[in-house]
């Protein structure tokens, strides 16, 4: 087995990752770093944002009111001295990456233009067209480029972490195009993995999105935080789950239903407003979206498509031809190829589909697990930005701020602390070896891989999904655990070494079971209602009393999770109603005028 | 509502290194419905036929550049080609042309990477600002300039469409020239000069014969034909200051 030395392992190379390497570059240019990613980095899932990233920008806006957007967005379940930093480094980092020669779009007198999304009171998106993640993600590889230090091993998976004495001291890889396995030795390692969204069925989510981080961290002890939070987006292309961005309804599109009625209005969104406006109907959270249309298809009101099944209308006629190609290219492109719609003359048929994990790999604000030496970072950590729901935007820009703090730290570390045993992490990078191969090799198995991911997407979303009950997430426990025993019998046709990607697939699955069954018990363990967790089982209301706490997840090898009730940190903003429309403007007024 | 699917056959190039002397063909027969890309056809394939068929994916909405297939010959990116499109002839699905294939439908990438890190595809900035300076500011009109050449998703389907790479492998190729030439093009880059040399190199634009066939099968309208031509008429320019003119050099 090769081994490689190195100061800074990061695994994955999406734009939490890259941020992450350039931090360390920039921090100290003597400090190796090991760019680790299972796909080239311009693949990253980072790629498929399309709306924007947040960060204050307008001279009516302030540090103040994204804070408190982003805090009641999450139902007071965030971090509140994290939010608060987040808020201000938000501005910095989306400049910094306009100096790296992101393209975002702009005024006409050459500055950089914000666009209204869910949730937020004032405009502050910033944003590349419709391409945000797109140019976030080529901007920061191209750069990245730049700096020597960097070694990148792309199309390299990452099996498992070694560690020793209570430190993780790096990383086990397979190299996709040989095989082979190499044991990646590193004094601080940063997990930047991406979400896990693909548990689910119908997702905004492409096929690498399979929580490979939150398992190998899981395993090591580390907790996995507020998992049961999965976020639902209410505009997806039905079947295969692809992206209509918010952007569509900050823009001014509209959502309606089978009488071509504005719904949301019946769902504390309203009044109607004839133009988008800030936390008023379409553009109220995804939360609230989703379940009102999962109402509204309880009373009959959701079109019912031949093939499709239940959807609701995303209307974007009135926005004309020439500004949807300026505003929403992709949006105009993909509904033409993927659905033969002319969105500048058809309604668009949209309903939810999964999207985001708020929860994952527990972090402090600086970006550290409980494991000494080991970060996590992006869509795969909790650093308690997003509480119980995130608002959109937000966590593009969280990768570039909480990247460089990530980067920062790791470099910090990996400067004070001397490397661990080299035969002692060799030993275990070769039994990782050996587990990882037998599940190749062995030729007993009659399970197949494609059905028991099939399974568990389906039973995740009967049990996880937009509104829960508890029979139907036991139900959903238990098929996870069965699907664990099945999973032993797992069957791989392709033996060879090169480009092996059904082995691949097999490890991803092994991972993707252990995050699912993290959701399923800490969802059921959770008896309220908050942000995107709902429930309709007598627990229809929040429970500051007992539940203004995360969950905690711990791995118990061969049982089921154990789960915990952390504390929830809170600084300026208490708990309270969470409104939109007409009677958020109320609240709002009311928080001023008590402020004054 | 299985009864109602087609059947479509697919035929795709198979080639394993550890146990095949060269690659060959072999079909599949795949229901398929109406809304279903190739990509999800030679998904259908893995997942019900042959575990070991291989091949690059993960978006599905083509902007990852990761599916890029020769389909009926044509490079493609597959998610976004529909083998309704296709029906009821039989389909034809091979690794992209003109690169080394790794397995199946996969191919070396390595030189278009290592090209790609060859161009300097990052600001080199004109007149360096301090984050507190705020934004540079860009006018619609700077800004035109280049946006067009920021689409590109590095697919390399151009690479599997060009005649010229096929022939000399060490051409530097459309994608890459196209970013070359988004960068040289931002009003906030300075370092056009120090790009030139790669550009009127062995490796550079000259090895183009103008088939144009790389703008065509660009599924980001990117046009790389057109920044490959442009930088012939700077780098012939180029050339001709730098042996006319007293001072020498790029502009
Ligand atoms: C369609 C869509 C639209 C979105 N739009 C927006 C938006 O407008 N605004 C916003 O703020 N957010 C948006 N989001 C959310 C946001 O884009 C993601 O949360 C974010 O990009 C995740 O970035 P990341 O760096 O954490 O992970 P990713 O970009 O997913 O990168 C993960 C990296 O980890 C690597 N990796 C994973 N497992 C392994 C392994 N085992 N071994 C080696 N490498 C591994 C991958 O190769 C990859 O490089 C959107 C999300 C989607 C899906
Ligand atoms: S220029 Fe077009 S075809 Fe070539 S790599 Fe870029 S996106 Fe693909
Ligand atoms: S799967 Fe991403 S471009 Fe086709």
């Amino acid at each position: 087995m090769e081994i490689i030395k190195t100061d800074v392992a990061i695994i994955g190379a999406g734009g939490a990752g890259l941020r992450a390497a350039i931090a360390v570059a920039e921090s100290d240019p003597g400090l190796k770093v090991a760019l680790i990613s299972k796909v080239y980095p311009m693949r990253s899932h980072t790629v498929a944002a399309e709306g924007g990233a947040a960060g204050v920008k307008k001279p009516t806006d302030s540090l103040e009111y994204h804070f408190h957007d982003t805090v009641g967005g999450g139902d007071w379940l965030c971090e509140q001295d994290v939010v608060e930093y987040f808020v201000s480094q938000a501005p910095v980092e989306l400049t910094q990456l306009e100096h790296w020669g992101c393209p975002w779009s702009r005024t006409e007198d050459g500055h950089v233009n914000v666009r209204a999304f869910g949730g937020m009171k004032i405009e502050r998106t910033w944003f590349a067209a419709d391409k945000s993640g797109f140019h976030i993600l080529h901007t920061l590889f191209q750069t990245s480029i730049k700096y020597p230090s960097i070694r990148r091993f792309d199309e390299h998976f990452c099996v498992d972490l070694v560690e020793e004495d209570g430190r993780c001291l790096g990383v086990v890889v397979i190299e996709t195009s040989t095989g082979e396995f190499s044991l990646i030795e590193a004094k601080s390692v940063i997990i930047a993995t991406g979400g896990a969204g693909r548990v689910f069925r119908e997702s905004t989510l492409g096929g690498i999105v399979t929580g490979d981080g939150m398992a190998l961290a899981y395993r090591h002890g580390v907790a996995l935080r507020d998992m049961e939070f999965v976020q639902y987006h209410p505009t997806c292309m039905p079947v295969t789950g692809l992206l209509f961005t918010e952007a569509c309804r900050g823009e001014g599109g509209y959502l309606v239903n089978k009488d071509g009625y504005r719904y949301l209005q019946d769902y504390g969104l309203g009044p109607l407003q004839e133009k988008p406006k800030n936390k008023y109907m379409e553009l109220g959270p995804r939360d609230r979206l989703s379940q009102a249309f999962f109402f509204e298809k309880q009373q009959g009101r959701t079109i019912e498509h031949p093939t499709l099944g239940s959807v609701v209308h995303l209307d974007l006629r009135h926005l004309g031809e020439a500004y949807l190609h300026e505003r929403l290219p992709l949006i105009y492109e993909m509904a033409e190829t993927f659905m033969g719609i002319d969105p500048a003359k058809q309604p668009i048929p949209v309903r939810p589909g999964v999207h985001y994990t708020m929860g994952g790999i527990k972090v402090d604000g600086r970006c550290a697990t409980s494991l000494q030496g080991l970060y996590a970072i992006g869509e795969c950590a909790s650093v308690g930005l997003h509480g119980a729901n995130r608002l959109g935007s937000n966590s593009l820009t969280e990768l570039l701020v909480f990247g460089k703090v990530a980067g920062v730290e790791a470099a910090g570390n990996a400067k004070s602390s001397a490397p661990g045993n080299s035969s002692n992490l060799l030993e275990q990078a070769k039994a990782v070896e050996q587990r990882a191969t037998e599940l190749k090799t062995k030729t007993d198995g009659t399970e197949k891989i494609a059905v028991i991911r099939k399974e568990m997407a389906q039973t995740m979303e009967e049990g996880c999904g937009i509104y829960r009950v508890e029979k139907t997430m036991q139900a959903t426990c238990d098929k996870l655990a069965e699907l664990r025993e099945r999973f032993k019998r797992i069957n791989i046709d392709d033996k060879s070494s090169v480009f092996n990607t059904e082995w691949l697939t097999a490890i991803e699955l092994d991972n993707q079971l252990d995050v699912a069954l993290s959701m399923a018990h800490s969802a059921i363990n959770r008896k309220e209602s908050r942000g995107a967790h709902q429930r309709l089982d007598g627990y229809e209301k929040r429970d500051d009393v007992n539940f203004l706490k995360h969950s905690e997840a711990y791995y118990v090898a061969g049982g089921v999770p154990r789960i915990a009730l952390g504390d929830v940190k809170i600084t300026k903003s208490q708990p309270a109603e969470r409104v939109y429309g007409a009677a958020g403007e109320k609240a709002d007024q009311e928080r001023k005028e008590s402020h004054d | 509502m299985t009864e109602n699917l087609k059947i479509i056959e697919i035929e795709v190039l198979r080639y394993n290194p550890e146990s095949d002397q060269e690659p060959h063909l072999e079909v599949y027969s795949v229901p398929f419905s109406d809304d279903m890309s190739v990509l999800q056809g030679v998904q259908y394939i893995k997942d019900n036929f042959d575990g070991s068929l291989t091949f690059r994916w993960s978006c599905r909405m083509a902007i990852c550049g990761s599916c890029g297939m020769m389909i009926n010959g044509i490079p493609k990116l597959s998610c976004e080609t529909f083998l309704r499109d296709y029906y009821p002839d039989r389909i034809r699905v091979e690794a992209m042309a003109h690169f080394p294939i790794e397995k199946d439908l996969v191919v070396d990438l390595s030189g278009f990477i290592e090209k790609l890190e060859s161009i300097q595809p990052y600001i080199i900035p004109k007149e360096p600002r301090s984050l507190d300076q705020g934004e540079y500011i860009q006018s619609p009109k700077q800004f035109n300039d280049y946006i067009q050449f920021t689409s590109c998703i590095n697919c390399t389907l151009c690479y599997a469409a060009c005649p010229q790479f096929g022939l000399n492998p060490d051409f530097i190729g459309p994608g890459a020239i196209a970013l070359l030439h988004r960068y040289n093009m931002d009003s906030r880059d300075g370092a056009a000069a120090e790009r030139m040399e790669l550009v009127a190199s062995e490796e550079g634009v000259f090895n183009c014969s103008a088939v144009g066939y790389c703008s065509e099968v660009c599924p980001k309208h990117v046009d790389p034909a057109n920044a490959v031509n442009i930088n012939k008429t700077n780098a012939a320019k180029d050339y001709f200051l730098r042996f006319l003119s007293p001072k020498g050099g790029a502009k």
